[in-house]
């Protein structure tokens, strides 16, 4: 039988409702589409899909239950891996990943991975998720310091190892960037707070209001636990540093998602926490928060919502997914264009922002063209709200309250492809390691530093005892 | 959560608030601040520190009822419990020997100023105190500060306390009668730390303000509470809250101040209805 070419399509709610509301875009597959979908999969003996994966997921593994319609075991299969599967059945880059392997791809589109991952996982999750067993008390006492996707993965692997870990988050909510970050649109925070209840199932403890370097030390930290594990993410917005940065009206993306996301701002009045974008929004940048801020400015209500980037669709870093939802909903793209000053008027307020007019010339660093403007072409364009999304850096506060950790040029915590740190007993993982990167990385990071540390706390173990 | 455990009403519009937070309490240090989130709903705000004990595990808060959340957090009291409290955050305040420090309070900035002048006399400075407020009822801490306070001076818009005035004329005659000033700590209203900051430049006194932008995380997450502080952006929650006054773009955080005012309004008529 003829294997057939494309993925089954997933339905999702239309661009002319969904602009209307921050319900979550895509419905996900139902149980008939899913397995007709897992029967597309080759079963590749050398499993090329595994290659992609951060996380090592047994792919055609849990593939092959779906076709046999045995969803546990599925479920079972990813959960031996993965902690947060409904997470990363929506907001990983499969498409450069797992399915950027696929055999499929030579005869047409890929396995639809990603949408199979997200099938099990709300299966499982409306259906109840199972507990695994602990493994034997360990007795070691580990600290991971942030909820993002790294300390979520590597509070997961190690408590299934048997060891007390304790989850040190600075804000009121987990999730880190799952929740200040991402739009309800594209990850409902309810599936982030059953992913999170299954990691505090297994025995994770998680204290919020800890500002780690400020409410406690690490140093205070090593005192108590065995290990610590830092995954503080790149939380430091980055500027375009250009005139009128601070009007009123210029937010950094991470402001303007979190006011959203976290504080959920779209609810002003019954929530207290306000935004304000006019009628005509610019967003600055093409990465995928880049997209998520052109996105939730229509569904707050902006008339216009323009990306503005200086080189061309071809190098925009966002998911080819996210640009195709953005076009879909109307978000304008003015490509080659370089802002170079806002402009505002009495009150402080934005008003207009001035461009210029780019053109790209050789590659750079980054393997990329390099964007230079065009002399004289400067131009305006009248905009009520400018939001920044050109990349953040690690956070600051853990590296400047600590002395001797050993940090990169760019603010990085230094470590070896195990997460350890200079210092023995210190690991992280994620974006304060590696600058901004995805959210599929920091959960590898994360998993493999609890491999690196339970080696170590068990080393420890041996040579006390 | 964090349980309130005194409460003292200083004038209709201005309460204080002891609250339970052991580990804040251990860490705090003149200067900083604290971000509270009363409920599930709520905003995020920071408030500056007016006081700690790390022996009872408290930290105290004085602030004015002009928002949403500070009018909802003015109505609670002892017993009742606020879902977040985080801190303490910021740098402190870099207390040295520096021999006269003339500490100006004004309003509720006068709160956040009384650990700063107790730990400028805990390094022997001499510390003459200058006090402002609209009028007397808003006067705070006046007895506490004179205790600690080697010379105390008041002023009120109104006259009806004090010297009639502004807390930068009571600066002025200091400095018109020689006295030496090796350093000024401003904390008040952005406008008044503005007027200190500009007369201190002319006579080159190292001045010192604390800037109360919005904020959210109080993390260096957001850049909501970004100020310009020679030429440089700087967040307010990581970098300060102080900073060198002779340096601080004032017109600009008057300005991102008031970019939710609109807003502000309407959170509180809607929840007074």
């Amino acid at each position: 039988m003829a294997v057939r070419k494309t993925k089954y399509e997933m339905p999702e709610q239309t661009p002319q409702e969904r602009i209307k509301n921050f319900n979550e875009v895509p419905y996900g597959y139902s149980k008939h589409v899913a397995v007709e979908e897992a029967k597309r999969c080759l079963q590749c003996k050398n499993k090329p899909c595994m290659n992609g994966c951060p996380v090592e997921i047994d792919i055609p593994g849990f593939i092959s239950c779906i076709a046999q319609r045995e969803f546990d075991k599925a479920a079972e299969v990813i959960k031996a891996k993965s902690n947060l599967p409904a997470i990363c059945g929506r907001v990983c880059p499969y498409e450069s990943q797992c399915e950027g392997e696929c055999t499929l791809k030579k005869i047409g589109e890929p396995v639809g991975i990603g949408r199979l991952e997200r099938f099990i996982a709300d299966y499982e999750r409306n259906k109840g998720v199972k507990i695994p067993k602990k493994a034997k008390v360990t007795g070691k006492k580990i600290a991971i310091i942030g909820s993002g996707p790294a300390g979520l993965t590597c509070a997961g692997d190690l408590v299934k190892m048997g060891h007390n870990v304790v989850v040190f988050e600075a804000l009121h909510d987990p999730g880190g960037v799952l929740i200040y970050g991402i739009p309800e649109f594209r990850l409902p925070k309810e599936i982030v707070k059953a992913e999170v209840n299954y990691i505090t199932k297994l025995g994770v403890k998680i204290q919020y209001d800890v500002v780690v370097g400020k409410t406690i030390t690490i140093d205070e930290l090593t005192k108590e636990f065995d290990a610590i594990f830092i995954g503080t993410g790149a939380g430091l917005p980055n500027w375009l540093n250009i005139p009128g940065e601070n009007l009123d009206g210029v937010y950094s993306a991470n402001e303007f998602l979190t006011r959203v996301n976290m504080m959920k701002a779209y609810k002003f009045p019954e929530y207290d926490t306000p935004v304000k974008i006019g009628k005509v929004v610019a967003t600055f940048g093409a990465g995928n928060v880049a997209i998520d801020c052109a996105r939730t400015s229509l569904r707050l209500g902006a008339e216009k919502s323009y990306i503005l980037y200086r080189r061309t669709e071809a190098e925009m870093p966002a998911r080819i997914e996210e640009i195709h939802h953005a076009k879909e909903e109307g978000v304008i793209f003015h490509l080659l264009t370089n802002p170079i000053r806002f402009i505002g008027n009495e009150k402080g307020f934005l008003t207009e922002v001035e461009c210029l007019k780019m053109k790209l010339a050789e590659l750079d660093e980054s393997g990329r063209r390099r964007p230079v403007p065009i002399v004289g072409s400067e131009f305006k364009i009248k905009i009520d709200t400018a939001l920044v999304a050109i990349g953040q850096s690690p956070n600051p506060l853990i590296p400047n309250t600590m002395k001797g950790l050993k940090v990169g040029k760019h603010g990085n915590i230094e470590t070896d492809d195990n997460g350890r740190t200079n210092i023995p007993g210190i690991f992280a993982g994620g974006d304060i390691a590696t600058g901004a990167a995805t959210v599929i990385l920091a959960m590898g990071a994360g998993k493999k530093a609890a491999k690196a540390i339970d080696e170590y706390v068990s080393r420890d173990r041996n040579t006390v005892e | 959560m964090y349980e309130i455990v005194g409460k003292k009403v200083l004038s209709p519009s201005v309460k204080l608030i002891e609250v339970k937070a052991s580990l804040i309490a251990q860490k705090a240090k003149a200067g900083q601040f604290i971000i509270l989130r009363i409920n599930e709903n709520g905003e995020r705000i920071p408030l500056t520190i007016a006081d700690y004990n790390s022996k009872k595990g408290t930290i105290t808060i004085i602030f004015m009822e002009v928002g949403k959340t500070t009018k909802q957090l003015g109505k609670m009291n002892i017993g009742d419990k606020i879902l977040n409290f985080v801190g303490p955050l910021g740098v402190p305040s870099e207390i040295e020997k520096y021999g006269t420090a003339v500490c100006i309070g004004g309003g509720v900035g006068i709160a956040p100023l009384y650990p700063i002048i107790r730990a400028l006399k805990h390094k022997e400075n001499y510390v003459i105190s200058i006090l402002g407020a609209r009028n007397k009822k808003l006067l705070m801490l006046e007895k506490e500060i004179d205790e600690i306070s080697d010379e105390l001076h008041i002023c009120t818009d109104d006259g009806s306390k004090g010297q009639k005035g502004f807390v930068s004329d009571i600066l002025q005659k200091l400095i018109d009668e020689k006295k030496k000033i090796n350093v000024v700590w401003a904390i008040g209203p952005v406008i008044m730390m503005k007027v200190v900051a500009n007369l201190t430049l002319k006579y080159d006194i190292k001045t010192i303000v604390s800037l109360n932008p919005i904020m959210i995380d109080g993390t260096g997450m957001c850049g909501g509470c970004r100020v310009s502080v020679g030429g440089k952006t700087k967040f307010a929650c990581v970098d300060g809250p102080e900073f060198n006054g002779h340096l601080v773009d004032f017109d600009n955080l008057i300005l991102r101040n008031r970019r939710f005012i609109c807003q502000e309004e309407e959170s509180c008529k809607i929840k007074e209805d």
